[in-house]
């Protein structure tokens, strides 16, 4: 398994087919029992503190204010802060989150909670970034916007993403590439040939339908 | 203001009219000669009582007492705090203090307190050895409780951040130990008030126990009470200025 720079893929699997667990491997959470992990170009001991890490729950402190949660990885890595707050307003206004700076998380909704997570996450300033299902806990519709969001955003984020879900639609819309987790251990790839940029109400064309429609057959003959 | 006025009512006004009907019926109940006074004296001969004495209590017995209060009081915070982060810190220490920690609750404090007027005499000390040996407990166990307390994915999101073990510490074991670590001050803060009590009971020259326990020798039951009242007086006063401490510090941390 392999992520080239600047590549969004996703990982689909059913649950227990050690998806988190593998986040927990890169992040640097745990160790593996046999393999490698290699991140550019090198093979890594200690990957705490160099990946990205955006678990499902938002996981805000709630005793601290929006800005004051994004600014925690900062505060971690004991950069200056007055270096970083104009990056830190720029990012909220970027997220749709201007204005919200100093409410605190039980005061907004699933959305911009998870906005806010995702903001902190690309606040570490990694070049990798691990989402566990990140939309996983939101309705449709907010589902639905934050795929928009995320999209529109993804031109001019240059990050390199690696996304956990259980929505084959989400994937599709989002990725370059697709891992599937099989039984026993089995892992297939699929290519996503759809250009960017990408836009949600693709999901209604043709192509998409049946890339959707592989995916399904993929993993309903496996089973 | 009204809406203040009629929110304050909602919460108390139950309570406050429970009470005024108790304190009547109890002045009635003993005006009538139901109860002689000196086993039970009617409200107004308290009150009475309290304003003859009022400068002796208020200037030398309610201050005594106060002081051994509140030196007790921060001596357990300091050396709660200390004891109970460093059980969180150190298996090893914990394994050897927990079960001394029990043992000293187990202990009578009446048969105990002899001990601490041989050591400290009738000193202030002797009183703030037995406000401590029962204000400690509390704090000790609610900070290291506290402590324990879940945060465990909160710990993983700041390690993958490079966090070190101070910084999560300070970050996320620190405000998530806050709420127990409170109920524990509030707890000890009422303990503070029966530990000076006992402790001038058993030897004192002044303080509220000490003058309590003089009236009850002169059989003036009224003085009694009197001081008994401004003992729980001090009790509440000093929880609801632990509360509002609270209030203001976990206005945000509810989830």
């Amino acid at each position: 398994m392999n992520v080239l720079s600047g590549e969004f893929v996703s990982v689909i699997g059913a649950s227990g087919s050690g998806k988190s667990t593998l986040f927990k491997l890169i992040a640097g959470l745990l160790e593996p029992a046999q393999g490698q992990i290699w991140i550019n170009g090198q093979k890594s001991g200690k990957r705490l503190g160099k990946v990205g890490y955006m678990p499902q729950k938002d996981l805000l402190l709630p005793w601290r204010t929006v800005a004051d949660n994004v600014m925690l990885p900062i505060e971690i890595s004991k950069e200056k802060k007055q270096e970083k707050m104009s990056e830190i307003i720029e990012g909220l206004n970027r997220f749709g989150l201007a204005g919200f700076e100093k409410a605190y998380p039980h005061e907004l909704s699933g959305g911009m909670k998870q906005r806010v997570a995702f903001l902190r996450t690309i606040m570490t300033g990694r070049e990798l970034l691990l989402l566990d299902e990140p939309f996983g806990a939101l309705d449709s519709m907010t589902k639905h916007n934050m795929h928009s969001w995320l999209l529109e955003l993804w031109e001019d984020l240059q990050k390199t993403v690696l996304f956990i879900t259980h929505d084959l639609e989400e994937a599709i819309l989002l990725s370059d590439r697709i891992y599937l987790l099989l039984d026993k251990g089995a892992v297939k790839v699929l290519k996503v040939e759809i250009p960017r940029p990408r836009r949600s109400e693709l999901i209604y064309q043709t192509e998409f339908i049946a890339m959707r429609k592989e995916l399904e057959l993929l993993i309903h003959n496996e089973k | 203001m009204k809406n203040r006025f009629k929110n304050w009512a909602e919460n108390y006004g139950l309570f406050l009219l429970v009470v005024v009907l108790l304190i009547s019926v109890w002045e009635w109940v003993v005006k009538q000669g139901f109860i002689p006074s000196f086993i039970l004296p009617a409200p107004t001969s308290i009150w009475q009582s309290l304003m003859e004495n009022r400068q002796l209590l208020l200037e030398q017995h309610l201050p005594a007492t106060l002081k051994e209060v509140l030196l007790g009081f921060i001596l357990s915070l300091i050396g709660g705090v200390i004891i109970g982060g460093g059980m969180h810190f150190s298996r090893a220490l914990e394994k050897v203090l927990y079960p001394f920690l029990v043992i000293s609750q187990t202990v009578p404090l009446i048969a105990i307190s002899p001990i601490f007027i041989m050591w400290f005499g009738y000193s202030i000390w002797s009183k703030v050895a037995v406000t401590i040996l029962t204000a400690f407990f509390p704090i000790v166990v609610s900070t290291y409780d506290g402590l324990k307390t879940g945060g465990e994915e909160y710990r993983e999101i700041l390690l993958t951040m490079g966090a070190n073990r101070w910084q999560i510490f300070k970050k996320v074991q620190v405000p998530l130990a806050l709420p127990a670590f409170f109920s524990g001050l509030k707890m000890s803060v009422v303990y503070c008030v029966v530990g000076a009590t006992i402790g001038e009971w058993l030897g004192a020259s002044e303080g509220l126990g000490y003058f309590s326990r003089r009236m009850s020798g002169n059989l003036q039951a009224d003085a009694v009470f009197a001081s008994i009242f401004l003992l729980s007086l001090m009790g509440i006063v000093l929880f609801l200025l632990i509360s509002l401490v609270e209030k203001q510090l976990l206005k945000n941390k509810i989830h």
